[in-house]
């Protein structure tokens, strides 16, 4: 081969090279989200219908996530999955991008989820729920009375000490206790914040431990905790099919009710496709399969997502009872940073104890 | 005589590792320094000269608590992992005969090659109300009821000695195999013992590797947040949780920093106390 030859084909072995590059880069979605969207089962349809690689990037942690993107280039990164009270952080920081409301199905979600209050800032909607649940109690009805369930006053009382594990985020936990005071978790603040750390001294005496996702999981499922403050559907109907004695209910006095939003991150270079994944995310088929992920079940927040479900999922995420537990949950605590602060110090010395 | 031709090619030779050094340690080092010296306004960061963040360590009781948590269990794993890895790391070097030693060697480092999460959650499974180490002592009859063991300090120490024995048994036996049989029969000549040999021989010389294993392991130990996570179940907090923590939610990157530079001071007191024994040419 003489020379000219080789430099020809080298040049066009380089060009179709970066030619291939540029087209893959324009197949390429990447979305920062929680372990739910990592089901192959939620992803998949999307990806063949628009011909596109999701890219997931799983992370715990608003904090962690903010981080990330702070040290990300613009068009990095195209849609965000992140906790519904933490979404005014991200508009703060100028990490999330206005979305078309027109184009979202919000009229079809259960009214008590839409939330304009959290995904709306200055009249600009910036998210748009996906995904909701209950931080309340998960516990073995083989070996716990359902009956003590049923208030919060019980749950962590001395019938029951050594037998129970509380789940790792300060957030949900301490909203539990507060609750449990007759305090409404839009209402905490400085001045009640001690009450609240009497409650958790309490229930920390009594718990064998404090457990994340998996850890929670495993302790109630090979019995050695009885009951997790925290729970909920999210934690036990992954496990519901094999183990059906482990459940889970809300107390008379209520629950906590934590939601998750997606939206498309300021400075995506596909803002079309990333708008057309949120849509596909709310749509009824991507809520049933967001529902029953793999990682963890919730309900949707598109209630039209009922007809893709069948009754045993629907069953197992309490689809009837939904307009009850509605009613008795109440909002994560969404604390400005003193308080948040302050609140994670409480959490902190109190797991020092 | 050393050319400077000589000279530049040693320089050469050292200059990748320097620039390594220099660039993935040095640098990430001042980086965190400054990091710890400054303060979180709300979410925003301010850079200056601060030291509100190493303040807090007095001021808030977990923060303290979480250093002298760290530093017990630390130092428990450590002394519990020499005692055990010395005798099987004796037994391979001098029971075992020479075409086995590899083979015991191999078997000794087996759970190596064990995902160190899942190796952490199986032992949980273990040590659970109705694992096997309950199960079995329930039915010898040594016990009434299942022993609280997973979630526990001492749940945490298990799955850190479990790894560590590994560790040390290899520095201990790298050292061990090096000694020339003529000491241990020059003291018995002089009619010391099999103790007296080992008090007065043996142990001083193969002080090296002892050493240098226990400092891997008081590194590797106080700056985990796996193990304490799992196994510990969140009974009590170290360093290392602590500092997830602070990043988790309000990613307080300064007072992250400034724990993680603690640690790094620790581990310097640990450096310089062992800097003595420390024979890295001896393993």
């Amino acid at each position: 081969m003489d020379m000219t030859k080789l430099t020809s084909t080298l040049l066009a072995t380089t060009v179709l090279t970066c030619a291939a590059g540029a087209v893959t880069a324009q197949e390429q979605l990447n979305a920062l989200v929680w372990c739910d969207h990592m089901d192959p089962a939620l992803i998949a349809p999307f990806e063949a219908e628009h011909n596109v690689t999701v890219n997931l990037r799983e992370y715990e942690g608003t904090g962690a996530a903010l981080a990330l993107l702070d040290q990300s280039r613009p068009g990095d990164w195209d849609v965000l999955v992140i906790d519904g009270i933490d979404v005014f952080r991200a508009v703060d920081a100028g990490i999330l991008a206005p979305l078309d409301a027109a184009q979202l199905p919000t009229a079809d979600f259960f009214p008590e989820v839409v939330m304009e209050g959290v995904n709306t800032v200055d009249g600009v909607t910036y998210a748009v729920t996906e995904k909701f649940g209950y931080n309340t109690i998960s516990y073995n009805t083989a070996n716990v009375d359902p009956a003590d369930m049923e208030s919060l006053s019980t749950v962590w009382s001395e019938k029951y000490d050594g037998r129970i594990s509380i789940y790792d985020y300060y957030l949900p936990v301490m909203g539990l206790a507060a609750i449990s005071q007759g305090i409404a978790t839009a209402d905490i603040g400085s001045d009640n914040l001690d009450a609240i750390g009497e409650v958790m001294g309490t229930m920390r005496s009594r718990a064998a431990s404090v457990a994340g996702v998996v850890a929670a999981q495993t302790a109630l499922a090979t019995g050695e905790v009885d009951i997790v403050v925290g729970g909920g559907e999210w934690l036990t109907a992954v496990l519901a099919e094999e183990q059906p004695d482990l459940t889970w209910t809300i107390p008379s006095e209520g629950a906590v009710r934590w939601t998750q939003s997606i939206g498309v991150v300021e400075g995506t270079q596909k803002p079309d496709l990333a708008l057309e994944f949120v849509k596909y995310i709310v749509s009824p088929e991507g809520q049933a399969r967001l529902a029953t992920s793999s990682c963890f079940w919730g309900m949707p927040a598109n209630a039209l997502a009922g007809d893709f479900l069948t009754d045993d999922q629907k069953a197992i995420l309490r689809w009837d009872d939904q307009p009850d537990y509605l009613a008795l949950s109440q909002l994560y605590p969404a604390p400005d940073d003193a308080l948040d602060a302050d609140m994670q110090d409480m959490w902190l010395d109190t797991l020092s104890q | 005589m050393t050319t400077t031709g000589q000279r530049a090619q040693g320089w050469g030779f050292v200059a990748p590792a320097l620039l390594w050094t220099f660039a993935f340690f040095i640098v990430p080092f001042i980086v965190m320094g400054a990091m710890s010296l400054a303060t979180l306004d709300g979410r925003t960061l301010i850079w200056g000269l601060s030291f509100q963040n190493y303040a807090e360590l007095a001021e808030k009781r977990f923060l303290w608590r979480a250093i002298v948590v760290s530093l017990e269990i630390t130092l428990t794993v450590t002394v519990v992992s020499v005692v055990l890895a010395y005798p099987l790391a004796w037994i391979i070097a001098f029971n075992v005969p020479k075409r086995w030693q590899r083979l015991a060697l191999l078997l000794a480092i087996l759970p190596f090659w064990t995902s160190y999460v899942v190796r952490s959650y199986a032992w949980l499974l273990v040590l659970a109300r109705d694992g096997v180490v309950n199960q079995t002592m329930l039915n010898l009859g040594l016990i009434a009821e299942p022993l609280t063991l997973a979630n526990t300090r001492f749940a945490t120490v298990t799955g850190f000695v479990h790894f560590f024995v590994m560790l040390l048994t290899l520095t201990i036996y790298a050292n061990l195999v090096q000694l020339s049989p003529n000491y241990r029969r020059a003291a018995q000549d002089l009619g010391a013992s099999a103790f007296q040999t080992f008090r007065h021989v043996i142990l001083p010389l193969t002080l090296p590797g002892i050493v240098t294993g226990a400092f891997l392991t008081f590194v590797l130990c106080i700056g985990d947040y796996v193990t304490p996570q799992i196994l510990g179940g969140n009974t009590e907090l170290t360093v290392p949780q602590v500092i997830m923590v602070q990043l988790g939610r309000r990613a307080d990157f300064p007072l992250a920093a400034a724990l993680a530079i603690v640690l790094m001071g620790i581990v310097t007191v640990a450096y310089l106390a062992a800097a003595r024994w420390l024979r890295l040419d001896r393993i």
